[in-house]
């Protein structure tokens, strides 16, 4: 490793090649491995190097290889080794010339997270807490088999994966407003059913409105502390606010969509001879038509998350106006955002001086546009793209905007959350699930979950610090910090 | 012979399987991949569900296979314990498998679920065959 930068001897892992040209950027040169077309970036403080695996690091340089790629294949500072892309991988591929891979969206597709405010304060909810989770727990279905009270007919699941969230607000899961406050309005265009498989129809159809399992949540907060009183005020947040966040996916028919399309694209590989260092980045030309199935087929998982969380959304609002005895106009739970962390969109970004239409994958990573741009909500347009990221379990999320340096270093990219450093068998073998349950109350957390080693796997002490991973985007001008949430109460699944 | 182990692996869970033959081997996977989620050894099976598969080489043999279970256990709620491969075989250009599973109805009163495994990946995957029998490595996203 090159330490051309003049700083403070940093501790870490030693990778071969390497370098580090700024601060809070490390450099993977294309001669790190064969077949690279571009320079890997890894955006990193020093101690976020320190938890940086030699595995992430191969699979940015893998994602390196693949054809069209523009300008790097990146990956942000939560970054951990993942399977295809790391998680926190970022990469544009020409429209026309580059690939479409399943690989850098994930199993869970259009897995993301909404942040609703309120007009209620910490202090409303004191001696509640339990009261709601409780009520949320069971208006919300959690954990494996879990099955919900909708059943989605063929001709609705249509519906949905074409319109996404549109859907679930026509059929009074909401109001309009929800939709101007969500990434694309709650949908990306050119959903296409007729590429979802009857398998991935038959896992869809009894899975609306339920959270899964693993790292998926819905938590009650309040907001802690305010950075940016601009922004705050645009996105109607304020000091001492209590908030409500809600983060899962796809579910089955996302997992299953990908599944489908890896394995015909794994086929496509050897048709188009595109030569891969790690199979799961199995991919195709943009253009062709193994490749534009796949992305008619993630559009419309990506529609049915956000179908999902606005109707989990409006199950928890019948929550809360049930347990405070309030209306929704006293609530005012209104959607503040809601964005994608793992999708692939087809943008137009300035590639060496010129307009370029390109597929931008963000596996594990959020989008950040800055103010002034088209795809920022009206209400927002002024202050920049809320970009939400989710702590872990006990631990503060945060509340940025995304900033014009987006643009330029990372394709309107910022982190998504924590990143693990900890697997979830070595988080059952150093945690224990009541203990940490135990610490967290002692710091006035509730935790309720479907499976009680969730909590284990799901310890603060797995994943790194999220506002280490924050405060590196604020500092390289992606996203600057709006404001810092603390949690009351968490739901996992 | 070891049926099965696990390696570390940070976001999601990877693991080995061995035997004396790809069927051997493949049904190990299978068990290895259930236990993941859930302790199978007090499952007392009750459903036969069979499989039929075919893919152009192994290793996407593997990943169907795992990923057929994934399937028929969300849909049809069934956890599995106990796999038998009958067959794999080549014929022309792909390869085919015959398998069994067998498991008992999904009870959320009964069954404590570890990690959920949400599907089977092509990441570090393989098939080594070699005069001692056969490895099969896979990736599974938890």
């Amino acid at each position: 490793m090159k330490r051309g930068f003049d700083r403070m001897d940093t501790e870490g892992p030693e990778i071969e090649g390497l370098e580090r040209i700024d601060n809070d950027i490390w450099q993977i040169p294309t001669g790190y491995k064969p077949g690279m077309r571009v320079p890997g970036r890894i955006y990193l403080s020093d101690k976020l190097f320190t938890n940086l695996e030699k595995e992430a690091v191969d699979q940015v340089a893998n994602v390196a290889t693949l054809p069209g790629i523009q300008k790097f294949s990146m990956a942000m500072p939560d970054a951990h080794v993942g399977y295809g892309f790391p998680i926190g991988g970022v990469a544009a591929f020409d429209a026309e010339e580059g690939v479409i891979s399943p690989g850098g969206v994930g199993f869970d597709i259009n897995c993301g997270v909404r942040l609703i405010r309120s007009n209620l304060e910490k202090s409303d909810v004191d001696g509640k807490v339990n009261d709601l989770l409780d009520s949320l727990f069971k208006a919300v279905p959690s954990g494996v088999g879990s099955k919900s009270r909708i059943r989605a007919s063929e001709s609705e699941l249509e519906a949905i994966f074409t319109n996404g969230s549109r859907w679930a607000v026509e059929q009074g899961y909401g109001v309009e407003a929800d939709l101007t406050h969500c990434e694309g309005e709650g949908c990306i265009e050119g959903g296409d059913p007729a590429q979802v498989s009857a398998k991935a129809r038959k896992r869809g159809r009894p899975q609306l409105g339920t959270l899964g399992s693993g790292n998926h949540f819905l938590e009650l907060q309040y907001v802690d502390e305010i950075y940016d009183p601009v922004a705050a005020e645009a996105f109607n947040l304020k000091q001492g606010q209590l908030t409500f966040m809600v983060h899962c996916g796809s579910r089955g028919a996302g997992h299953q969509v990908c599944t489908d399309h890896l394995r015909h694209l794994t086929r496509a590989v050897q048709k188009y001879k595109i030569d891969l260092p790690d199979k799961q980045l199995a991919c195709a030309p943009a253009q062709s038509e193994e490749a534009q199935a796949y992305f008619g087929a993630m559009a419309s998982a990506a529609n049915y998350a956000w179908t999902n969380r606005q109707i989990i959304m409006h199950h928890c609002r019948e929550v809360f106006e049930q347990q405070m005895k309030m209306d929704s106009d006293e609530l005012g739970l209104d959607l503040v955002y809601d964005v994608a962390h793992n999708v692939a969109k087809l943008e137009e970004h300035n590639v060496n001086g010129g307009k370029k239409q390109v597929y931008v994958h963000r596996k594990g990573a959020t989008r950040a546009f800055p103010a002034g741009h088209p795809d920022v909500p009206q209400a927002y347009r002024d202050v920049g793209q809320p970009v939400l990221i989710p702590g872990s379990m006990g631990t503060p999320s945060y509340v940025l905007c995304g900033k014009q340096a987006a643009m330029d270093v990372s394709f309107g990219s910022a982190c998504h959350g924590a990143g693990r450093v900890m697997s979830r068998s070595g988080a059952k073998r150093t945690f224990r699930g009541e203990q940490i349950q135990k610490d967290l109350s002692g710091q006035g957390i509730s935790v309720k979950a479907a499976h009680p080693s969730v909590i284990a796997e799901e310890a603060p002490g797995v994943y790194k610090s999220s506002s280490e991973v924050v405060d590196v985007v604020h500092r390289l001008g992606i996203a600057g910090k709006v404001a810092k949430l603390m949690p009351l109460g968490v739901v996992k699944g | 012979m070891k049926k099965y182990e696990y390696i570390e692996h940070t976001a999601d869970a990877r693991f080995k399987a061995f035997g004396k033959t790809a069927e051997e081997a493949f049904a190990n996977a299978a068990q290895a991949m259930f236990n993941v989620m859930i302790d199978t050894s007090g499952i007392n099976p009750q459903i036969t569900e069979y499989i039929e598969l075919q893919a152009p080489d192994l290793e996407n043999l593997l990943v169907d296979w795992l990923s057929e279970l994934l399937y028929l256990f969300e849909v049809n709620m069934v956890v599995f314990s106990s796999f038998e491969v009958f067959a794999i075989e080549k014929e022309g250009d792909e390869y085919l498998l015959s398998a069994k599973a067998e498991g008992e109805p999904l009870d959320l009163k009964k069954h404590i679920f570890d990690t959920e495994v949400k599907a089977v990946t092509y990441n570090d995957l393989g098939v080594q065959i070699t005069s001692q029998g056969v490895t099969v490595r896979i990736t599974v996203d938890t």
